[in-house]
């Protein structure tokens, strides 16, 4: 048994006492104003002195978070160093640098266009966040459904912010994908007639949230894995892309690689180039933590940059309501949404509802941290506070064994530290979870700015808007990444590439001159430093 | 002040707050991890580890992420193993018994000692799951190893050489494309994609003012 504090166990035992009232009665949803209305007051992107103004680049006098904007504008890794751009190590038709879900959709398409592909991942293949993914997929493939409605939960649940070229492929290229991914060997959750079991996400108008148990991302990320490895596409691993190369005419061309382990710098020649380097949890924006896997450090975005590449929408991030608040050894970690589709709701200190459980993420997240921070009705924990997330009703609702069942992840995550969710509710707070912004990019793929620079997955901005819906970034990784491959596997077929090129890093560093800045900080950050020693 | 505990980072001794999981007291003693450390939640595989307290015969293993230190903990981390993966065409093998015995002949050699279950990480009944592939029931292999984390530590305890997780891999693939039960409404919802049945709906919606989405979207019918 878990060691809860005499008050976190009075809190607990409110819990249980308006269990069953609750389960008779939903709490409301909110109108559009009163969503509103939390997330000014409550979310942490409208928190302005969390913000500066980008002095250089190709997002001069747009706003990003500090931490973001010391990378955008931090020191190169090559300047001072001495690199031969004449004879490449590698040379390639397509660069995929990632080695996630998005990296690994990319380089099986562009592997079938025929391409000599080769991927390079700091970490190894599969260390990235889709293999954190639990929930699920969406895709609207029932009778009752259309991606129509599927554009209009996402459009909205994004703030009506989201790029319509974008979230148009999205939706309608999504039934597609889980096919494919089915036809890879992907086991979703099925019924004995073939039907896919699907349940809501927050903000969801149908049910389409396709599952693998709660390792949805896992089980599709192995099977990636597996099929890069059936493939003998090459997969450079412990080995960082540390700065986009050029040709002489502007063209993405390649990239400088960096050994992790022995610091060996390497050249890269490719006739065009992909960016799946995913997300910025580990940057621990505003002090939170992070449901985000290690090496999540917004290199893509830094590399992009400084080689011209627009963003859009990278001063949004996403806070996903239930991270885990206790205990301490797994704070941050992710409680994934399913828990709330298969019934679990929000409750708290007193063992009062709040909020409706599925509004979408960051309204749910903003009325937490009301709860917490306005209301004084949070749970102190180990590391600040937190709400329960009642996980008993699950079984209650779906009958006994549905969390074994459903959610098994999350029963042995709780488990390994003697807490048993059939019996207990679990302390939650938001954690930093994805990066709604990124790279701009249009419809094939490609940077809206930096010719054969493509971008796929969560290092793309504009797909969702200011805010995403459970289950659309798996489903974007996918979409977005086999339409990178596909595009930068046609594309190459036709690339002529010049001599190589370093001289828009050159000129990056003296635009950071000329605006006053002198940065130290090397970047990209490739990972981050939980020691007191020197970063690397 | 918190409590402290002994441990033994590769023998070496370091003291440590008593909270901490193994990954983040070898960071806490000032470790850099490049090697052994990819999600820290328990979903990659990364950071295997194998420990055994002092004084103590059985030796454990682990997730680093995923497990408290405690004192006279002594550690090793296990931060990759050579797992033999066959390659194969998913889209030309077959469901069949044989294609187990062409790829991963070794399960047959399995002598039932169960260190492989002991070992996992995961908590798994691996050797149960090595059984179903050697019988060619790959759905019940595929289940019964879904929770697979493919860290590799029932493999680095059998001296059979079997390496389980590609095993699992295999079966569930298998499983996925060839025993699961086709999803007709799917096949059927791409064909209409693909024949352009929804072009007009979506770029309808696409077109209207911003205003009007609004509203559409804030009355929308909510399946319950």
């Amino acid at each position: 048994m878990y060691k809860y504090t005499d008050e976190q166990l009075a809190s607990m035992k409110k819990v249980e006492a308006t269990r069953k009232e609750r389960l008779e009665k939903l709490f409301g949803r909110m109108t559009a104003d009163e969503k509103q209305a939390v997330l000014k007051e409550n979310h942490p992107d409208y928190i302005d002195s969390a913000y500066e103004e980008l002095k250089v680049g190709p997002n001069k006098g747009g706003k990003v978070l500090h931490e973001l904007a010391d990378l955008l504008q931090g020191k190169s890794r090559v300047i001072g160093m001495d690199i031969d751009l004449s004879k490449p190590d590698y040379d390639v038709d397509v660069l995929v640098i990632g080695g996630g879900g998005a990296g690994s959709s990319a380089a099986i398409e562009a592997d079938n266009k025929g391409a000599k592909v080769m991927m390079v991942t700091k970490l190894r293949i599969g260390d990235a966040n889709t293999m954190m993914a639990e929930g699920g997929i969406q895709a609207a493939d029932k009778p009752n459904d259309s991606p129509a409605i599927h554009y209009l939960d996402a459009f909205g649940g994004g703030h009506f912010a989201a790029k319509h070229e974008l979230l148009y492929k999205l939706v309608n290229d999504a039934p597609d994908c889980i096919k494919w991914l089915n036809e890879l060997g992907v086991m979703f959750d099925k019924d004995k007639d073939g039907t896919m079991i699907t349940t809501h996400g927050g903000g969801t108008s149908r049910k389409r949230m396709h599952a693998c148990k709660d390792y949805s991302g896992a089980e599709i990320m192995r099977t990636l894995r597996d099929e890069v490895l059936n493939r003998g596409i090459p997969v450079v691993d412990f080995t960082a892309a540390i700065e986009l190369i050029k040709d002489t005419e502007g063209k993405c061309a390649g990239a400088v690689l960096m050994n992790m382990e022995t610091k060996e710098i390497s050249i890269a020649k490719a006739k065009t180039v992909v960016i799946a380097t995913g997300g910025a949890g580990r940057l621990h924006y505003q002090g939170f933590p992070t449901s985000n896997h290690y090496g999540a450090t917004a290199d893509g975005l830094v590399l992009g940059y400084r080689a011209g590449a627009k963003l859009l929408y990278a001063d949004t991030l996403q806070y996903h309501p239930t991270g885990v608040a206790e205990p301490t050894q797994i704070y941050g970690a992710l409680v994934t949404e399913k828990v709330r589709s298969l019934g679990a709701q929000l409750v708290n200190k007193n063992g009062e509802a709040f909020v409706y459980s599925l509004e979408t993420r960051d309204v749910t997240a903003s009325s937490i941290i009301r709860e917490c921070k306005r209301r004084d009705n949070g749970v102190k924990t180990t590391d600040g506070e937190g709400v329960w997330l009642d996980t008993p009703m699950i079984d209650i609702i779906g009958g006994e064994g549905t969390i074994e069942k459903r959610i098994p992840a999350m029963l042995r995550m709780f488990g390994k530290y003697g807490i048993d969710i059939r019996k207990d509710p679990i302390l939650v707070y938001p954690t930093l979870h994805y990066q709604n912004g990124g790279l701009d990019i249009s419809a094939d793929g490609m940077s809206t700015t930096v010719p054969n620079l493509f971008v796929a997955g969560e290092a793309v901005g504009g797909i969702h808007g200011r805010n995403r819906l459970m289950g659309n970034s798996l489903l974007d990784i996918i979409v977005f990444g086999r339409n990178a491959g596909k595009s930068a596997g046609e594309k190459c077929k036709s690339v002529e590439v010049k001599d190589l090129t370093l001289a828009h890093v050159e000129d990056f560093a003296k635009e950071l001159d000329g605006a006053g800045l002198k940065p130290e900080k090397l970047s990209p950050q490739l990972l981050p430093n939980y020691t007191k020693q020197p970063a690397i | 002040m918190e409590n402290m505990v002994n441990i033994f980072l590769f023998g070496k001794k370091y003291e440590v707050p008593e909270s901490l999981t193994i990954m983040k007291a070898m960071e806490y003693a000032g470790y850099q991890l490049v090697r052994g450390c990819g999600c820290r939640n328990g979903f990659c595989g990364a950071c295997s580890t194998i420990y055994r307290i002092k004084g103590e015969r059985e030796l454990h293993a682990c997730l680093a992420c995923q497990t408290k230190v405690e004192d006279n903990m002594y550690i090793a981390t296990l931060p990759f193993f050579p797992l033999v993966k066959q390659v194969y065409d998913i889209e030309k093998i077959k469901p069949t018994e044989q294609i187990m015995m062409q790829l991963y002949p070794e399960i047959y050699s399995c002598i039932g000692c169960n260190a492989c279950t002991k070992a996992c990480t995961q908590g798994l009944n691996v050797m149960q799951y090595i059984a179903y592939a050697q019988r060619g029931d790959y759905a019940e292999c595929a289940e019964e190893s879904f929770d697979c984390v493919m860290c590799g530590v029932c493999s680095s305890r059998c001296p059979a050489g079997i390496s389980h997780p590609q095993v699992a891999e295999l079966a569930r693939r298998l499983y996925g494309k060839y025993l699961a039960p086709e999803t007709q409404h799917l096949i059927d919802r791409v064909k209409e994609i693909e024949d352009g049945k929804y072009v007009e709906l979506i770029e309808t919606l696409m077109n209207k003012p911003i205003e009007e989405l609004k509203e559409l979207y804030n009355n929308r019918e909510i399946e319950k």
